[in-house]
């Protein structure tokens, strides 16, 4: 259980934010500029908010009142980005494989071979980020982000830099992760259509503030 | 003609070693430098930004100079380092490799600066979210993607220390087989009657050096950026 509750001034907006977040899939669901992305780089420990708490599965990440920030290498909150941001560098197993060695975990080949199954990326493992295509890249970038294995999974726009094409070809491996992988999900986007085939619960934002919280319904009417 | 005598081939030896004991000791030091100067917010950037350009712009002896009165045998920092862990620069092989190396460094320090700065900060913050502390990010991402711009660096900064000739005679002098590097060697050769043809010899080899270590430098930064950012 994800319980945020935080304020931040980002120039002329002003965060001030309360949702919590069970199990299943939580949209952040808003136009842009409504401070969406500020909200999960708080949740991963990118951003700092001025005032409040992050609170998940009971162990405070964040609490501006006791003065604790924990770092975001130690959060366990995996995070894909809306850009993928794979390193180029290092090849697709390489990325896959990153969260794993940085926490010096022992190699787990089931579970590897699960999540690569999975997100269909079994044949792009020696391949360089660079001669992906942006749907496989995403799909990467997914897989990276479970394998280490979090407590938590942030998705900001996983889709936007997608063409309609890779945007159908992504959605189901989504879905399933959702059924299948078993960690709560906050899926960020401003486009209802892709809420409402992802998400189980519905957080809406508008210029900073929560408007509305509750379930799919919230969506009725919305493009 | 390219009989090379024994002076000669010693002045060679003594010059490759000098330029890459100055490079990889002024290594470390470049990529901190470059970083602070990359990264850093602090009062007196501007200050070092300066100081480590200053021996390009500064006449060398002048380098050369101040090198002797900080780091001679009774200067301030020379006798520091003596006292306490033994390590003598005063006419000898390694004050010309301190003088290379700060003759150096302002080549090795800029590419690796710009380097720095091109890396896109986005991918540091994804490797912190992936459980890496800021030193396994500093080692697996922010180094990796900036290795074009060291390797550039360490060869301007290895060719640079080739050649260095004013520093180095003002502070270490010209002594055969201890501090006579290839320029200087030249020089000593212009200077006596029948000289010409050896100091005409080690001007092809200086050349054959620098020109090698100038097309090592752009064949190895172009492959290194071919294998990380794509041709």
């Amino acid at each position: 259980m994800l319980v945020v509750d935080v304020q931040k001034q980002l120039g002329a907006l002003r965060l001030t934010v309360r949702f919590d977040a069970a199990g299943g899939a939580t949209a952040l669901f808003g136009p842009s500029g409504a401070g969406k992305t500020s909200l999960v780089n708080m949740i991963a420990g990118l951003l700092k908010p001025d005032r409040g708490a992050i609170t998940l599965d009971k162990t405070p990440l964040f609490a501006s009142e006791s003065g604790i920030d924990v770092p975001p290498h130690q959060r366990s909150v995996g995070y894909v980005f809306q850009e993928g941001r794979l390193f180029p560098h290092l090849n697709v197993r390489q990325n896959l494989e990153y969260g794993r060695r940085m926490s010096r975990r022992t190699r787990e080949p089931v579970e590897f071979e699960r999540i690569v199954g999975l997100l269909g990326i079994g044949h792009l493992l020696t391949r360089r980020p660079r001669l992906l295509s942006g749907g496989e890249r995403q799909r990467v970038a997914i897989g990276r982000a479970l394998l280490m294995q979090p407590r938590l999974l942030l998705l900001d726009e996983p889709l936007a830099s997608l063409d309609a094409g890779h945007k159908r070809e992504i959605l189901p491996y989504l879905v399933r992760l959702r059924d299948e992988a078993d960690i709560p999900m906050v899926y960020v986007s401003h486009i209802a259509a892709e809420v409402r085939q992802i998400a189980t619960h519905v957080v809406r934002l508008e210029d900073g503030r929560v408007t509305a919280t509750g379930g799919l319904e919230l969506l009725a009417g919305a493009s | 003609m390219f009989d090379l005598s024994s002076a000669e081939w010693t002045a060679i030896g003594l010059s490759l070693r000098i330029a890459m004991v100055a490079t990889a000791c002024a290594l470390p030091f470049g990529i901190a430098i470059g970083w602070l100067l990359a990264r850093g917010t602090f009062w007196g950037k501007t200050v070092l930004d300066g100081l480590v350009h200053l021996p390009l712009v500064l006449p060398p002896v002048v380098t050369g100079y101040l090198l002797l009165i900080w780091f001679g045998r009774k200067g301030p920092l020379g006798a520091f380092l003596y006292d306490h862990f033994g390590i003598l620069f005063a006419f000898r092989w390694t004050g010309a490799a301190l003088a290379s190396a700060i003759m150096g460094f302002p080549l090795l320090v800029r590419p690796i600066r710009l380097a720095l700065e091109s890396i896109d900060r986005r991918l540091e913050d994804a490797a912190a979210t992936l459980g890496a502390n800021p030193v396994l990010v500093f080692v697996t991402v922010t180094l990796p993607l900036a290795l074009p711009g060291i390797i550039a660096g360490v060869l301007l900064c290895f060719a640079r220390a080739l050649g260095e000739f004013g520093a180095t005679i003002t502070f270490v002098s010209n002594i055969p087989g201890e501090t006579q590097t290839i320029s200087a060697a030249i020089y000593t050769f212009l200077q006596i009657p029948d000289g010409d043809a050896a100091a005409g010899r080690l001007v092809l080899v200086a050349v054959a050096l620098s020109l090698a270590a100038l097309i090592a430098a752009e064949w190895l930064g172009r492959r290194a950026t071919v294998r990380f950012h794509g041709g």
